[in-house]
Parts: structure tokens; C-alpha cells; sequence
């Protein structure tokens, strides 16, 4: 699974709460769309585009474990989240709706709002074609891959009950 | 070298014999929680197309977050869960009047020691304040673990918080808990079990391990562990569950710590957390006198008997200022009919406090909301900005007694003014 786009980068310890308000819960898609992310950087919502990739500091997606945040992100259509660390209750949420996340302790410091990256998901490699640097995240269990190619948690544990 | 709690509950409930950290395993939680998102998981199961359950004695499913219901959606989504609860034959389910499902559960002897306990909710690792591993998921876990019985776990690295005792007068455990978050960061403990260890905690009340345990999310952990003992054992026995019925897990004496951190409690101060994250953390010194429109006692951190008995202490026989609003929320129905027995209720009420029925309230945006450019304090959990209604307002997190002192001021105010 190769990802090509975009990079836009955010600061550490960002909450569920600062990727969907709180009041925007019960709200449609498509008005929550229009706040994802808007108070780490107002232009996220209105810019993002299919299959860039969201780099961020340590402890993504900390706070409530509020799947909606994970789903929000995937409704955005970013291809995939590289992050120094996730919140675990995000790093679950998002494998569970087949979110690619990625953990690369120190990848902000070699990336800039705008650059081009190339993740390979399976091996963890990121490429930044406009520095030409190259970085090695965490390898990602196997089981979650399979998570992942599944389309998601429910989509497998389907297919668990069904052997069960 | 011996093991931690984590990795002994864990081996347990995966039915293995040995586990390390790092591994990731296939864990039988003895638990399901789930509060208000309980219609999400029955709709996922829903399209899974599957109606058999692995095992109905383990789903727990607490009506709250917004209780009762506001709009006709809500009170759609309760009822259905009401009706799944009796078609299923669901026993452990608790309508819109129980109260804050952690709370809930642990005051109907649901929580016992060396459970592996799952809930939609992060600060599920509250179960530890009875022995129990409790961790948050989402919903569609929960329903995956509602048909296939387990759940995927990786096995934490423990953390040793020693906490030293007694604490200086004015301070609670939320004080302790707040400085050490303020000390680790909000990502101190991200993936860990925290151990809490010392002489503070020896003998210490389920009440104030609750709180330990409740905030040790606010540090990322994983969860969060106090060493079952007699005062478990009678908090237990006093709900109908004798020690016959759990099996106690305890570290070994010699674990393999990644971090051990010493709070040093006989010399602490009381704490805040300022906007508008939860690891902001002041001695009160350096906000009092900042003034608040609103205080809210409420939430799984700080609404039980005790919390609000100590908050009753500073507000006895006085009133609130002029324009703040006293919000206060017990976390349990059981809560709510011990203060009106004893009469903590009527000395709220003649404070000036408008009290609400039991649930999450003002923590989850269930009313108590602020206006643009409104403080609150608060001795909920969290502090982020957009969390208690105007994305322009700040929350202040501080112990009952602090709530109670600043509620009478309306200025933070140092509760040892008044002790």
C-alpha cells in the first residue's frame, strides 16, 4: 500500500476534542468536516485533499476515545496519519476503521507543510521528495495490516464470527 | 524478575502462562462497558448480521452521558438499547437515573479485583481503584468483543508512582494527581500501566483511588492499578461480593519498572490546571484570585459521597457570591440518596448550588455550558478548549475543596482560608 500527497503538520499532544468539537458530535459530515482540525490551522478543513498525509507530534489524538476523531480524520480522506506517537485509544480507532497510522518518532523535524511524501505502509518507509530524506517508522504488526487490507475491524471480526 | 500487575492480569485473561511487554495478545475481558454510544455498538452489530453474543453476562451498558434524554434522537437511541437489554436478557444494564458508568458499575460490584475490564470510555482505567485492569475502546471493539469474546492487547510497561503520606492539610488526591501530571505531561504515561504505590495509598479510600486511578488517563496511561486490600475487600463485602468470588492479582515484589516517579505528599499544595490543557499545572498561589462565572462539581474524577462531602465542609452555613452559578452533579443515584440522608444535600442546596440528577452533566457538554469569554472551575478531568460550550471560554480543573472556597469567593480561592 503506497501513499503519495501532501504534507500538512501539526504540534504535539493535539486532542480529540481540537480534531471534532465537542458540539460538532451529533452533527452531519458534512458540517463537521468544515472544523476538522480548524483550530490547529483554519485552512485544514477548507484545503485538504484526497490522499495527503497528516504528519504530527507525539501523543495524537489524545483525550476521549471518541472514535468519531479517527473517522473525522478518515472522512477527510487523508491517506494516511505518520505521527512521533499516538494516543492508544486513537492508534485502535483508526486501525479499527482502516485508517493507515504511522509512528515515527522525530519525522516533524524532517518535514514542512507542503512537502511531497511517499509512504509505503507494509514497510514503514517515508520518502520526502523535497528534501530527498529518508525515515523508518515503527514497523506496524502484521495483524493489523491485515486489519487494514480487511477495511477494518468489523469487516474482520465478521469474518472471526463467521468461523466461530 | 518478577511482573508487574499488567502483565499478570493480562496473562491471565489471554490464558497464557507468561506474557512480556510489548507482546500483543488475544485478551477475554471480563467486562464490556458501554454508556451512551451502547446504540452505536448494537447498530454495528446490527450490520454484522450476526445476533449471537458471546457471552451476555459480560455486556455492561450504562445510559449516560446525556441522561436524561434532550432531543427525540436521543431518546430513540435509549431506547433501543433498553429493548436490546431485555431481548438479550442483559442484566447489568442501568437506565438514565443510575448515574456515571464507572461509578455505577463499581458501587454495584460489577468491578472486581484481577478483572480485565473494557468500556467506550477513556477513563475506564477508574477500574483499577478496585485491583481491576479497566482500558478504553472504541465502539465497534466493544461490539466485536460482544460476538467474538476477545479483544487484540499489546502488554504495557508498568510505570511506579510512590506517592508519600499523609497529604498536607487543603490537599486531596486530586491535588497528588494533578501535580503529577503537571510533573509527567499529558503524555507521561502514553501506552503505560501506572502502579501507584506508598504510603498514601495504603489503607487509602476507594473514593480517592477512584480519583488516582481515574486521572491517570489524563497521563496517556494505558491503566491504572492501586493493590487491592481490606479496604477493597469491605467496599466489596459491603456490596454482596465476598472475597470467594475474585481472585486478587498483585505484582510480584521485584517488577521491572520503565520509570519509577516519587510524589512527596506530607509537603504538596493544592493544585490547578490551567486552560487549556489538563497538564497546565499551578500551585494555586499563582491563579487565586482569577475570577470564575461558574463552578461545577461533577464528573467520574470527583462527584462521589466523599467529594462532595468535602465540599459541604467549606460551604456549611455560607453562601456562593453573587453571579456564579454552583453546579453540582453527583455521579451515582446511591450518591445522591446517602447526602440526602445525612444532609449534605440540603447544605449544598442552602449554599446556592443548583443540583443536578446523577450523570456526566457539564463534563460532557450535557448542559452547564459557558458563554464566550466565561470561566469555570471545575473537578472534572479535562480542561480542553471547546469541551464546555463557547470555544472561547476557559475551565480551571481543581479538588472539591478548591471548587467550594472559589464557589464562595468567586475568585480561586485556596481552600486552607477556610479550613
Amino acid at each position: 500500500m503506497e501513499i503519495r500527497g501532501r504534507c500538512w503538520k501539526f504540534g504535539d499532544n493535539i486532542p480529540t476534542d481540537k480534531i471534532v468539537r465537542t458540539d460538532m458530535i451529533f452533527k452531519p459530515w458534512s458540517e463537521i468536516l468544515k472544523h476538522v482540525l480548524e483550530s490547529c490551522n483554519p485552512e485544514f478543513p477548507a484545503k485538504v485533499k484526497p490522499g495527503d498525509i497528516v504528519v504530527a507530534g507525539k501523543h495524537f489524538g489524545q483525550s476521549s476515545g471518541r472514535a468519531i476523531a479517527a473517522k473525522a480524520m478518515k472522512q477527510t480522506k487523508v491517506g494516511c496519519i505518520i505521527a512521533e506517537s499516538f494516543a492508544r485509544t486513537f492508534y485502535r480507532n483508526g486501525f479499527e476503521i482502516g485508517m493507515p497510522l504511522l509512528e515515527c518518532p522525530g519525522i516533524t523535524a524532517q518535514v514542512s507543510d507542503g512537502d511531497i511524501l511517499r509512504v509505503e505502509i507494509e514497510s514503514g518507509k517515508i520518502v520526502n521528495e523535497k528534501t530527498g530524506g529518508e525515515f523508518e517508522a515503527k514497523p506496524t504488526p502484521p495483524f493489523l495490516l491485515d486489519m487494514l487490507k480487511a477495511g477494518g475491524l468489523i469487516a474482520m471480526a465478521d469474518r472471526l464470527a463467521g468461523e466461530g | 524478575m518478577g511482573k508487574a500487575f499488567a502483565e499478570k492480569v493480562l496473562a491471565r485473561a489471554a490464558g497464557l502462562s507468561d506474557v512480556r511487554p510489548g507482546e500483543i495478545v488475544d485478551v477475554y475481558p471480563d467486562l464490556y462497558m458501554s454508556h451512551m454510544a451502547s446504540w452505536r455498538c448494537i447498530r454495528t452489530l446490527e450490520k454484522m448480521g450476526t445476533d449471537k453474543l458471546y457471552d451476555p453476562e459480560r455486556i455492561a451498558m450504562v445510559m449516560d452521558h446525556i441522561s436524561p434524554a434532550r432531543i427525540a434522537k436521543t431518546a430513540d437511541d435509549q431506547r433501543l438499547c433498553r429493548e436490546f437489554a431485555v431481548r438479550k436478557g442483559i442484566n447489568k444494564f442501568y437506565d438514565v437515573e443510575a448515574g456515571i458508568a464507572h461509578v455505577v458499575l463499581m458501587e454495584a460490584g460489577h468491578i472486581r479485583p484481577g478483572m480485565v475490564v473494557i468500556g467506550t470510555d477513556s477513563h475506564s482505567t477508574i477500574y483499577g481503584a478496585l485491583g481491576a485492569l479497566g482500558t478504553g475502546v472504541g465502539f465497534s471493539e466493544i461490539t466485536a468483543a460482544w460476538v467474538t469474546g476477545k479483544l487484540w492487547m499489546k502488554v504495557p510497561e508498568s510505570i511506579k508512582v510512590i506517592i508519600e503520606g499523609p497529604l498536607a492539610r487543603g490537599t486531596s488526591s486530586k491535588d497528588v494527581m494533578l501535580k503529577l501530571i503537571g510533573d509527567l505531561t499529558a503524555d507521561g504515561a502514553t501506552y503505560c500501566s501506572v502502579e501507584f504505590h506508598g504510603s498514601y495509598v495504603e489503607r487509602l479510600s476507594i473514593s480517592d483511588r477512584m480519583t488516582l486511578c481515574n486521572l491517570a488517563m489524563e497521563l496517556g496511561a494505558k491503566n491504572a492499578f492501586v493493590r487491592p486490600d481490606e479496604i477493597t475487600r469491605s467496599y466489596l463485602g459491603e456490596r454482596g461480593v465476598p472475597p470467594g468470588q475474585y481472585t486478587e492479582i498483585h505484582p510480584d515484589p521485584d517488577p521491572v519498572y520503565v520509570k519509577s516517579v516519587t510524589i512527596d505528599g506530607r509537603s504538596l499544595v493544592p493544585q490547578i490546571a490551567c486552560p487549556h490543557t489538563v497538564d497546565n499545572v499551578k500551585p494555586i498561589d499563582q491563579v487565586a484570585g482569577t475570577k470564575v462565572n461558574q463552578v461545577f462539581v461533577g464528573s467520574c474524577a470527583n462527584a462521589k459521597y466523599e467529594d462532595l462531602v468535602e465540599a459541604a465542609r467549606i460551604l456549611k452555613g455560607r453562601k456562593i457570591a453573587p453571579g456564579v452559578r454552583l453546579l453540582v452533579s453527583p455521579a451515582s443515584k446511591e450518591i445522591v440518596a446517602r447526602t440526602v440522608k445525612d444532609g449534605t444535600y440540603s447544605i449544598l442546596l442552602e449554599a446556592g448550588a443548583l443540583i443536578t440528577n446523577p450523570g456526566c452533566s457539564a463534563c460532557a457538554g450535557d448542559g452547564g455550558v459557558m458563554a464566550d469569554g466565561e470561566v469555570t472551575l471545575s473537578t472534572a478531568n479535562r480542561n480542553f478548549q471547546g469541551r464546555m460550550g463557547s470555544y472561547n471560554a476557559e475551565i480551571y480543573l481543581g479538588s472539591p475543596a478548591v471548587a467550594a472556597a472559589t464557589a464562595v469567593r468567586g475568585v480561586i480561592t485556596d481552600p486552607r482560608e477556610f479550613l
